[in-house]
Parts: C-alpha cells; sequence; structure tokens
C-alpha cells in the first residue's frame, strides 16, 4: 500500500505538535481560543521567539503547554505575577497569560486587580467555563447564581464578577468579551489586545460539557454554542456595569474598554531618565 | 485556682447523633475523613478545591446544612486557612482540607494558628511534589513540611492514617487533640488513601468521645487569653460573649498584648506538646518485642509493608512492626529504646528520605537505619522492603549514617543508562 | 567571568548587612529585585532602589510575597540574575514558590532576614527560626542551598557565592540573615572587579530544534535559555520529562526529581564552607551559625579561664548540611553545646549526626535578643561536666 502523505496541520508552526492529542474534553471551548489564538499571532505576523506564554494550572492552564512558544506553566493563580517578572526583565517580548476564570479571577485576583493597577504590558486571555473543571466541577468565582456545582450542590449563592467590569476597574487599557462561537471576533480581539500597550484583557465565554453543562443539564457542546447563537449579543463599548452574566441569560459581547495609559515600563523608564542625571 | 477548667478533671462528652450517619459504608477515605469531621462536631469547612482531596470537601458540602454546619469555597489556599481560624474563634470546630501547593500557600497561616494557639484539624491528602509534581497520585513528601514549613519555633500534632476506616476514626481524634492541646493538627494522609474505597463502619455517637473545648469560665474582668493551666494550655473564650478579647500573631503576654522579647512563657508553644508528647503519641506495634529487624512505617507504606514483612518473616527473619500512627511529636522514647535491642531499622516512604532522619536521629548510633525510597507517583513494591528487611538482618556491621537501598525503580531508571 | 565593573562598588565603605547584601548582589551582576516590603530587610530594598538608576537594575514591589518570588523566577527566565528579600511570615509565603524555582531549576536567590517567629513574632526581633523551614518548608522532595553570613562583610561575599551557586546548580539559594546582622554597621571591603569570580549559568549553544531544556548535563544540571532566544521552549512544574513535558508516571518522577537532589548531594563538598577554632583538641565544641556566633568567641575565652578545652565550630552553609565533619568531631569530643536563638532546630540535625557519639547540648535563647557570652559560658562549663553518655538532646 502506498504510503499516504499526511498533510501538515495548518498551525504545525505555533503548535506544539508533539504533544497532540491534548488533554481538553470533546466540545471544550478551550481549544477553540487556543486556534483564535494562533491565527491572532498568525495576523499579527510577529516574531514568534519573542512571545511568550505563561499559564497558571487549570484546564486552560495546559495552554501553555501546547503553544510552540517560550512557555511556562506555573503555578496556581500566579501566571500573572510571573509575567509580570518576564515582562521586566525583557521588556520587548510579547507576554500573554492564558489562563482560565478560577486561576486568573480566583486565587489569582489579586495579581489580577495589580497588574491591572500598575498597567504591567501583558494580555490577559481569560477562558471562562464558568466552573473548576479540572478538580471536577467545583464553584467558580464567575460560576452564575443558581447554578449548580460539586460544592454548591443546592444552587449556587455568590454572585459572580463580571470580568470586564473588574477589569475596567482595576485599570486595563483593554477589554473585550466574545464566545467561542465568536472566532473570528474573537481572534480580531485579541490581535488588538496583544498590539495594546499596557495591561489588556479578553474573556472567552467557553462551553464546559463535561462539568458546567453535565452538572446543570445544558446538553452537549453543540447545545451551548446554540446558545451562545441565539443568546449572545454585540454591543460594544457597553457601560461595564451592564455585563453581568445571569444564569442562561443573554451575554453581551464586545469590545468595552480601549483607553490609552503610560505602562509600568514606561513609567519606570521615565522615572529612571529622570534620577539618573541627579546622581552623577 | 480561682478561674479556668483545672486541666486533671476531663470532661468527656459524646458525639451529637444528629452529626452521626451509624451504619456500615463502601466510601473512600476522602469521604470518610468528611463524615469523621462532621461527627466530631466539625461545623464549618474552608476549602478550595485541589486534586487529590477535593472529595472530601465535597462530601462536607453536601452533609453541612443537615447538621447545621457551612462551608465556603473561598478564592485560594490562603482564604481558606484564614477563614478556618476566624471561624474557630467564632466558637466553631473547624477544618481546612487540602493538598501539596495548597499546604505550602497555607504555611504563614499554620504559623499563625499555632501563634494564636487556634485549635483546628488541616486534612493534607499528598501528591507527589515538589511545585504542581503528580497531582493525581500518591507522595508522603509533606512530612517534614508539616513539622518546619512556617516560619519560627513552634509545634503541632500529625497523624497518619492508612485506611478509609481510619480517616473516619482519626479525623475524630484529630479534633479531640486540637481541642485538648489547643495546636494545629494535621491529618497527614495520602492520595492511596484518600481515593482508596473500603469498607468504614460508622459507630453509634454514644460509643465516640468528644473532647470539649476548654471555654474559660470565671469572671469575664479577670480573662486573660493566653494565661495557662497547669498542662500548660489556656482556656479559651469566644468572640461575642462579651469578652473583649485581643489576640494578635505578634509575639504577646498573657494578655494577648504585643511584647517586645520573648518571654521564658514563649516557650509553651512547644512545651505544651513535647512534655505531653507521651499522651499524644499513639504506635501501632507488632512483633517487636524479639525482633531483629524493626520496620517503621506510616500512612499507606505501613499496609504496603505488611507484605514484605510477611515475605521476610516466611524466611525466617525476625521482624517487627512499628508504624507510627502519630508521626509528630515523633516518638523519640520509642524509638531510642528499641534501637538499643535491634540490629536496624527499616524505614519505607514515599519521598526520597524525611522521616527516616528522625529515625536516625534518635537510634543514637544504636542500629542501622535503612531508608527504601520511592520518589512518588505510585506505592513502593513490598519485594523491595523485603530485599531491604533481608539486607538489614545480614548487615553485621554498623554503619554511619543512613543506608539507602537501592530500589528496583532506582536500578531501572538510573543504572540501566551509565 | 568577571564582574561587571558598573555594580562593583570597589573600596572601603560602612555598610549594613542589609545594604552590604544589594552591594554583593550588583558585584554578582544581579539586576531584578521583586519584593514585598517586610521588616526588617527594608533597608535591603531601599538601597537598591537608590542604586538601581547606576547600574541599570530593575526593580519591581509586588503586591505580596507570593508575587514578588514569582516575578523573581519569571525575570530569572529571561536571562537576568534576579532575587527577592523578605522576613519571616514572607518566606512562608514564598514556599510554593521556593517548590516551583526548584522544579524548572531557576536560579534565583532569596534573603531571609530572620526575625522572631512564629507568626508576626517580634517584628524586629533577632531570631534563628527559619533554619529548619529553609531546608523543609515546600512541599515534596527537594535539596537546596543556605548560607548564614555572620558580619557584614561575609553579607557582601555570601551574596556573591549564592550568586555563584544558584547559577551553577540551577537551584533558588537560600541567604539567612537575622536583624542582629542585617542591621549592624560595620567597614565592608569591596575588592576590585576584576578580583571578583563570577559563575553565570551554562546557556545552551546547539542547534535551536535540539534543545532539550531538561537533558541534564554530566553534572546533572541542564544548560538553560533564554525567554526571546528563539527556543521555544516549555517548562512546567508537573514531574516532566526532558522535553519539560509533564509524564505522569513514577518512572518519570525518579528520572525527574532525584536529580534535582542528587545534582547539590553529589557536590556537597564544593559548597560546604564552615569555620573552626581550635577543634583538635576540644573536649567541648561550640556549634553556631549567625548572630549567635558572634557572641561564641567571648565565651569560649571566658570558659577557658576555667581550664576547659573549647573549640567553635560556625556553619556557614547550612544546608546542605555539614555532616561528615560533625560526625568526625563528634568522635573525637566529649560534647557539642549549640546556642540558638530558636527553641530547637539545627540541635536536632546535630543530634543525628552524633550518633550517640558525643553529648548534644542544646541551649535555646528567647527570640528578641542575643545571648551573653556569659549564659554561653555557664553552658559549656554545665557541659564539660557531664561525664557520662545521655542518649538524647539535653536542653540547658
Amino acid at each position: 500500500m502506498a504510503k499516504k502523505k499526511i498533510e501538515p496541520h495548518p498551525m504545525e508552526n505555533i503548535l506544539r505538535m508533539d504533544r497532540i492529542p491534548h488533554i481538553w474534553c470533546p466540545a471544550c471551548g478551550i481549544g477553540t481560543a487556543v486556534t483564535s489564538f494562533a491565527s491572532a499571532l498568525e495576523k499579527l505576523k510577529v516574531n514568534l521567539d519573542e512571545v511568550c506564554v505563561v499559564s497558571g494550572i487549570g484546564c486552560t492552564g495546559r495552554v501553555a503547554g501546547y503553544t510552540k512558544v517560550d512557555s511556562f506553566h506555573t503555578t496556581h493563580g500566579r501566571a500573572i505575577a510571573y509575567a509580570t517578572g518576564v515582562k521586566l526583565g525583557n521588556p520587548k517580548m510579547k507576554v500573554i497569560v492564558f489562563s482560565g476564570d478560577g486561576d486568573i479571577i480566583a486565587i489569582g485576583g489579586n495579581h489580577f486587580m495589580h497588574a491591572a493597577r500598575r498597567n504591567i504590558d501583558i494580555t490577559v486571555i481569560c477562558v471562562n467555563n464558568f466552573i473548576y473543571a479540572m478538580t471536577g466541577g467545583q464553584v467558580a468565582p464567575t460560576t452564575p447564581l443558581t447554578a449548580y456545582a460539586t460544592t454548591s450542590p443546592f444552587g449556587n449563592i455568590e454572585p459572580p464578577y463580571n470580568i470586564p467590569r473588574l477589569a475596567e476597574a482595576c485599570g486595563a487599557v483593554y477589554v473585550a468579551r466574545w464566545t467561542a462561537l465568536h472566532v473570528r471576533r474573537l481572534t480580531n480581539s485579541i490581535v488588538e489586545a496583544i498590539q495594546k500597550p499596557g495591561f489588556s484583557v479578553v474573556e472567552v465565554i467557553s462551553p464546559c460539557a463535561q462539568y458546567y453543562s453535565r452538572i446543570n443539564r445544558l446538553g452537549d457542546g453543540l447545545d451551548m454554542m446554540r446558545f451562545y447563537h441565539d443568546n449572545a449579543v454585540i454591543k460594544h463599548n457597553e457601560p461595564t456595569e451592564n455585563l453581568d452574566i445571569d444564569y442562561q441569560k443573554q451575554i453581551i459581547m464586545g469590545k468595552f474598554i480601549d483607553r490609552e495609559k503610560p505602562t509600568y515600563i514606561e513609567r519606570y523608564n521615565e522615572w529612571l531618565s529622570e534620577s539618573k542625571p541627579k546622581k552623577k | 485556682m480561682a478561674f479556668g477548667i483545672e486541666a486533671e478533671k476531663e470532661v468527656i462528652m459524646k458525639a451529637n447523633k444528629k452529626d452521626v450517619l451509624t451504619g456500615s459504608y463502601y466510601i473512600d477515605g476522602d469521604v470518610a475523613a468528611a463524615y469523621g469531621a462532621i461527627a466530631a462536631g466539625c461545623k464549618f469547612v474552608g476549602g478550595y478545591p485541589i486534586t487529590p482531596s477535593t472529595e472530601a470537601f465535597e462530601a462536607f458540602v453536601h452533609r453541612a446544612p443537615y447538621v447545621g454546619g457551612i462551608t465556603i469555597q473561598m478564592e485560594d489556599e490562603l482564604g481558606s486557612i484564614a477563614s478556618i481560624l476566624g471561624a474557630v474563634w467564632s466558637g466553631k470546630k473547624a477544618m481546612t482540607i487540602t493538598s501539596g501547593p495548597g499546604f505550602s500557600l497555607m504555611m504563614e497561616n499554620i504559623g499563625l494558628g499555632a501563634m494564636l494557639e487556634t485549635p483546628f484539624v488541616l486534612l493534607n491528602v499528598q501528591r507527589s511534589g515538589p511545585s504542581t509534581g503528580l497531582p493525581t497520585q500518591a507522595g508522603q513528601a509533606d512530612m517534614m513540611q508539616s513539622r518546619w514549613g512556617a516560619n519560627g519555633d513552634y509545634e503541632i500534632i500529625a497523624i497518619s492514617p492508612d485506611s478509609p476506616q481510619e480517616m473516619f476514626d482519626y479525623t475524630i481524634k484529630a479534633f479531640n487533640l486540637s481541642e485538648k492541646y489547643r495546636c494545629p493538627v494535621m491529618i497527614m494522609a495520602d492520595e492511596c488513601v484518600g481515593h482508596m474505597t473500603e469498607k468504614v463502619v460508622v459507630p453509634e455517637a454514644d460509643k465516640i468521645n468528644i473532647e470539649p473545648r476548654r471555654f474559660y469560665k470565671g469572671p469575664k474582668e479577670k480573662y486573660l487569653p493566653f494565661k495557662p493551666d497547669k498542662d500548660l494550655v489556656p482556656p479559651m473564650a469566644k468572640a461575642g460573649d462579651g469578652y473583649k478579647l485581643h489576640i494578635s500573631g505578634l509575639t504577646h503576654d498573657e494578655k494577648g498584648y504585643p511584647t517586645f522579647s520573648q518571654t521564658p512563657d514563649t516557650k509553651r508553644l512547644v512545651d505544651k506538646i513535647r512534655l505531653n508528647a507521651d499522651k499524644i503519641i499513639e504506635l501501632n506495634e507488632d512483633e517487636i518485642d524479639d525482633a531483629d529487624v524493626v520496620v517503621v512505617s506510616y500512612g499507606i507504606t505501613s499496609r504496603v509493608a505488611i507484605r514484605g514483612i510477611e515475605q521476610a518473616r516466611a524466611k525466617g527473619l525476625k521482624v517487627g512492626n512499628l508504624r507510627l500512627v502519630t508521626v509528630w511529636p515523633f516518638p523519640e522514647k520509642r524509638i531510642a529504646e528499641l534501637s538499643k535491642k535491634v540490629k536496624a531499622f527499616v524505614v519505607p516512604e514515599i519521598n526520597y528520605g524525611q522521616i527516616v532522619y528522625e529515625v536516625e536521629r534518635c537510634a543514637h548510633g544504636n542500629a542501622n537505619v535503612v531508608l527504601v525510597p520511592h520518589g512518588g507517583g505510585f506505592v513502593h513494591n513490598p519485594e523491595d522492603i523485603f530485599k531491604a528487611i533481608k539486607y538489614a538482618a545480614q548487615e553485621k556491621k554498623k554503619v554511619e549514617g543512613i543506608i539507602e537501598h537501592k530500589t528496583e525503580l532506582y536500578r531501572l531508571i538510573h543504572e540501566k543508562n551509565s | 567571568m568577571k564582574a561587571n565593573s558598573k555594580g562593583v562598588l570597589t573600596g572601603t565603605h560602612n555598610l549594613s548587612g542589609n545594604e552590604a547584601i544589594i552591594e554583593g548582589a550588583f558585584a554578582a551582576g544581579c539586576r531584578f529585585l521583586g519584593v514585598y516590603p517586610i521588616s526588617p530587610s527594608l533597608e535591603a530594598t531601599d538601597r537598591f532602589l537608590q542604586r538601581s538608576g547606576e547600574v541599570d537594575a530593575t526593580f519591581v514591589q509586588m503586591e505580596d510575597e507570593i508575587s514578588a518570588l514569582a516575578a523573581v523566577l519569571g525575570a530569572s527566565w529571561t536571562g537576568k540574575k534576579s532575587m527577592s528579600v523578605t522576613s519571616g511570615s514572607g518566606l512562608s509565603n514564598m514556599m510554593e514558590h521556593i517548590g516551583l524555582g526548584i522544579m524548572l531549576q531557576t536560579p534565583c536567590v532569596i534573603v531571609n532576614v530572620q526575625r522572631t517567629g512564629p507568626s508576626l513574632g517580634i517584628p524586629n526581633g533577632v531570631a534563628q527560626g527559619d533554619t529548619m523551614q529553609a531546608r523543609w518548608g515546600s512541599h515534596g522532595d527537594y535539596e537546596t542551598i543556605v548560607l548564614t553570613p555572620n558580619s557584614p562583610q561575609e553579607c557582601f561575599d555570601l551574596t556573591i557565592k549564592a550568586f555563584n551557586f544558584s547559577e551553577r546548580f540551577r537551584v533558588p539559594v537560600l541567604l539567612l540573615t537575622d536583624a542582629y546582622i542585617a542591621q549592624k554597621k560595620t567597614l565592608v571591603k569591596i575588592p576590585p572587579t576584576k578580583d571578583l569570580k563570577l559563575i553565570s549559568r551554562k546557556l545552551f549553544k546547539g542547534a535551536k530544534n535540539k534543545y532539550l531544556p531538561y537533558k541534564n548535563d554530566k553534572n546533572l544540571v541542564p544548560p538553560m535559555v533564554n525567554v526571546g532566544d528563539g527556543y521555544r521552549f516549555h517548562v512546567t512544574g508537573l514531574t516532566h520529562d526532558e522535553r519539560g513535558y509533564p509524564v505522569m508516571t513514577s518512572e518519570c518522577q525518579e528520572a525527574c526529581v532525584r536529580p534535582l537532589m542528587e545534582k547539590i548531594t553529589k557536590y556537597q563538598d564544593e559548597i560546604i564552607e564552615y569555620e573552626e577554632v581550635e577543634t583538635d583538641d576540644a573536649d567541648v565544641v561550640v556549634i553556631s551559625y549567625g548572630a549567635t556566633s558572634t557572641v561564641v568567641s567571648k565565651a569560649i575565652s571566658l570558659a577557658k579561664k576555667d581550664g576547659i578545652k573549647v573549640g567553635s565550630f560556625r556553619l556557614i552553609t547550612i544546608w546542605p548540611f555539614p555532616e561528615k565533619r560533625v560526625r568526625k568531631l563528634a568522635q573525637k569530643i566529649d560534647a557539642f553545646v549549640i546556642p540558638e536563638i530558636n527553641f530547637g532546630q539545627i540541635a536536632f540535625e546535630i543530634e543525628r549526626c552524633a550518633a550517640g557519639n558525643c553529648n548534644v547540648f542544646f541551649v535555646p535563647i528567647l527570640g528578641g535578643g542575643l545571648p551573653t557570652p556569659e549564659d554561653i559560658c555557664k553552658s559549656i562549663i554545665k557541659a564539660s561536666k557531664e561525664k557520662k553518655k545521655i542518649e538524647k538532646l539535653i536542653e540547658l
């Protein structure tokens, strides 16, 4: 039998093909987010040697392991802090923190707040699947009210974070939200976010068929996609206070914040250039 | 003494019927620990999901509302342990549940708990480390960390159960000890015990002894939060009872107010455990009396070791089995005593040597100490333990320092290449 | 490798221990400090900030100690020699990332200015209560290098050494000082740039597609690359293979974790440093380190007046522990006396290594102040009078 030539993967350049297949479940949205990210890098035509992905722990935390750039799989919640070090150590790098809602908003919430306040020039891609999936379906700081999780067996009673609002309040210069269905717009947003100097945040609403959908009986991945199709509306520049996500209600997407602020490194250099002559 | 409960008069209470699901169950160790905690009267768990301890937290969450308990899943492990310290001072019995990296994050607040003499229980279902390591697989490499992990000097109690039944029983014991000595008590389980499903018998409520919190009973204006009873443990008050107590993580005097140098009284933090060690320590011994070699083990390893010991006994070797139920405080007296009678100790553990250092220390050069390490990811091959026993029994010379037994796994990985 | 003259403040300066550490760091080529302020380590941060403009160093004050060390690890991978400075509970907060640093084999230096514990303790009180924590504080198995200076001059020298070890072995190295040494001011001699011997991490030079982040060289240390150099590597805190990819088996655990420990134990003779005075014919040897060791020499001269043969053994490297030497000494002498400003830490280790060959006396000193030479002298006398062998740690 003649050997069939295997067609190369279109994103071979950006993915670690030696690690495929990946660990994500069928119908998970993280793969889509990674594809969007990879397309964004292609669009940007950046030198991939100067891109660095830092992830924390969790399902999305595994992204670093599949992207063929300098990539760090660090500790739970600390990806942003780690990325801060990489960025300040080598400012020419484009540093992308790719992690989940639990990792970035719960255990890493403090670092999220402070990196945004400092305006560290990194891009945070936060895949929000409303639940802790890697550990088996516990309630997350993004789980909508009344939704079930293994640690909220009577329905969630904790109001969730509205990530764009949090990011805006803390000082992020670019904030957008898309779902895993809206890949083209998501890709464009990632392109913009990476280009934007300063702390940029892209939230990706993603289906978790294995835990969130199963525990809440929301059907399979396709059902979730249908839900996004029917319920997600684009409203650019919507005031972030309107962006709360209620259980199985409308999801507002779009680009909400795009503003200019000096980054940490700009301020730092300014300070250095001022302090230097005084010493001499 | 005009006030405070006399330490000698022990008040033993029984468990609350509502809290005890009497019967026999087929459940895993994590769930058994949660049931044990509830039986012990634990009413608060602050947790954060981490493999392989999550099942315990989940089981508690599901049962808590039926027993008047409350749970909260905090934003991280720093938060979860801090929340239980607060709950304890509000009068609840409380527990937190974690593993590996979560345990490292808890270090600062473990120190705070020890300093404030806060009775609480910490369940650490150990996995392989360092760092993220092998999240879903067994390890026993946090043993020294449990004793030394936070800054400054303090003592804790650590218990290492080896079956789901013991997870139930010793969680109750852990709560009792923590109330008795007002110190952090750690249940150092491991992934194997946590995920092992076995029969667990939950006895009737009146068969379960519960150590009540030692509440201060004297006049309010005379209350000193850190004035100890005779057994060096101070009685406690709780927030909201009108004592207007002040407690501080700073080095403090009896009133709880900061001082600027340590006083001999500060040493009470370690002495209350060290001087009561004999009362705290629990060991399981088997055929120790005329043994040539004694296997010292704890947790899941002690069950694996039994097979190795049986093999050795079948070959006519005199092998004793010493299982550390209480790992901290370390049973130094017993080891020192045994070291004069036996030829060697064999210490299998799922790490590259931790408790073995303590065994070596307490052996005072009287007996050889053989370590059977296992990096983690699985349990020992009993064959390795058997071979180590055989070697230990044959070795005539006194060997200085720890002798590391080269396991099959070691040979496979490191000797194949060279 | 020779030092970069920009960072070396050649000459004699009146410096506190904290300041000397920063000068040592600059001389060693350190160019990144990630920190969260905590007494009594603040002067170090101040010094770094004051001088960072001159030497082109980057400074960031993070939101807590957890992120401070995370940022240091991140910066280290960009090729910068990096450090953090902390104290007491700050070190407790760093524990998780010390583990990550070990697992990713990231060179960095952590300075812990010990204060009295546990918990908040006495913020400016002298103590030595973190000695065991330095070795065992993070979960899982690892080996680490811990150095303890006992003067500002040694703070300078050992900081350079700490950077050299961290770069050579690719481990986080701890410099354990205390509130006394850190704030004491003395003259510190900083040598000319050409006299400084520095070691920098071994960088991988081969073809980009051949790079395996965790392929050990024969010294069990894998060569490193910098972020941005185009190697597109991946590293993870999970147990990993040579490629840096997670593998969840005990075989991989054995292949991955054991070398992390052996790379240090194998070369411990090159790492371990101690100072011995008149131990050859001594009956009693006082073992001390850091702040306590500054009092010991006076105590010994007092004890000698009573006709006791006393020697001094000062630990400069605490971990790896100078086990071999302590074992040897134990066979020759009657007793060890160990004054420590804690309730017993290194004393347990010495009891272990003494292996019943001599008595081990432990002198706990209350945190917050230094012991007086007279107190230690009294303990020496008591120890020398005990002729019976006692098989346990004896507290004086």
